[in-house]
């Protein structure tokens, strides 16, 4: 089997289970692990490698989770993104289908509003994890950090379409600042 | 009916299609909707399917987005899945799948090669380099926002930091870390929530 094939393979279950656990702040959480496990664990890209394909998602229109392709794409080929695209997708829309064909109630509304409360703080864990990783690999310089900060204090304060600070970036690290 | 709808129970509103969809229409909307939505499809699908095409009222896409956030898996996805079985049944969940997904692989995948080809040249590297640093400011901004609107409760806190700690900081595999941290968390919220 080529070598490509293999790595689809591993990606595609790996992938697949994850899929399953992106609740509450969607599939972007998944990105310390996937940087763990394609990075870190397995060296098939590298760190650079895996920011452009998160920044490459977020300037495409549609959903972000598609950053997952990409990831697939530089890993092991077209293969490589066949696997992660199908494996981050089709397990939680099957399970989606199963729900609304079965009109589960599984116990009534008590229920359900206890998992949304215990899934709460484990989401917005996630969520941190995923900006702290993803911040250690993008901000390799002093450029890089501060321009960060100044990304988090302007969309804090006030309402701004995200593309304009991407667009700005995209002029500052040309600029060589970063 | 007064009965409150939460996840995981289906709202109702999955289940009534006032004015049917065709599989066809299903993808159009949908291609639409995912091709708009740069830096987020969400706005762009409140816009089209409640107010341009009425598929939905206001009430029902809130239901459907709850049911859809709950669900694992991408929360746009599982809207479509749901606005598209809700219309055309197995075959209406498939198209309105296909139609958000079909035209941005196609933009983002071309975009990829691109980069595999062009990621190596000095301006492309810097300006890729100084757009991540922006994303990672985004996705900063997007947690601390989530953290402020979790009610101050001690155990938010400490499974939140415990998952950021594991996760972020110890760099453990998460199927691990929600393996042993979800469970606790539900344990620990038995008796608060039960009314």
């Amino acid at each position: 089997m080529s070598n490509e094939g293999s790595i689809a393979g591993s990606l595609f279950v790996h992938f697949a289970m994850l899929s399953m656990m992106a609740i509450g702040g969607g599939v972007i959480t998944l990105a310390p692990d996937m940087h763990r496990f394609v990075v870190d664990a397995n060296h098939w890209i590298t760190d650079e490698n895996f920011i452009a394909a998160f920044t490459i998602a977020q300037v495409s229109p549609g959903p972000n989770f598609l950053f997952a392709t990409l990831v697939g794409l530089q890993a092991a080929g077209w293969l490589g993104a066949i696997a992660t695209t199908v494996a981050i997708i089709v397990p939680p829309a099957a399970l989606t289908v199963v729900t609304l064909r079965a009109s589960v109630r599984s116990g009534g509304s008590a229920l359900g509003r206890r998992i949304k409360s215990a899934l709460a703080p484990v989401s917005v864990g996630m969520i941190l994890a995923t900006a702290w990783s993803l911040a250690r690999v993008a901000d390799n310089s002093w450029g890089g950090a501060v321009l960060t900060a100044v990304t988090v204090v302007v969309l804090m304060t006030r309402k701004l379409n995200p593309l304009w600070l991407i667009a700005g970036g995209a002029l500052v690290g040309m600029a060589g600042w970063v | 009916m007064p009965r409150q709808v939460l996840p995981p129970d289906v709202p109702a509103a999955a289940a009534a299609a006032p004015a049917a969809l065709l599989p066809s229409q299903l993808f159009m909307l949908f291609t639409q909707t995912a091709i708009l939505g740069f830096g987020g499809v969400l706005p762009w699908a409140y816009l089209f399917l409640v107010e341009r095409r009425k598929v939905l009222s206001k009430l029902e896409f809130s239901e459907l987005l709850a049911f859809a956030q709950i669900l694992p898996g991408p929360t746009i996805c599982n809207l479509a899945v749901i606005v598209g079985h809700r219309n055309a049944g197995l075959v209406g969940a498939m198209t309105a799948l296909a139609g958000m997904i079909a035209a941005p692989l196609v933009i983002v995948t071309t975009l990829g090669v691109a980069y595999r080809h062009f990621g190596d040249l000095a301006p492309v590297k810097h300006a890729l380099a100084g757009m991540s640093a922006v994303a990672a400011g985004l996705v900063v901004a997007m947690a601390l926002k989530m953290a402020r609107e979790l009610p101050r409760l001690w155990k938010n806190v400490i499974f939140a930091g415990l998952m950021f700690a594991g996760v972020g900081l110890m760099r453990w595999p998460l199927l691990a870390v929600i393996g042993v941290l979800a469970p606790l968390a539900f344990i620990s919220f038995g008796k608060w929530t039960r009314r």
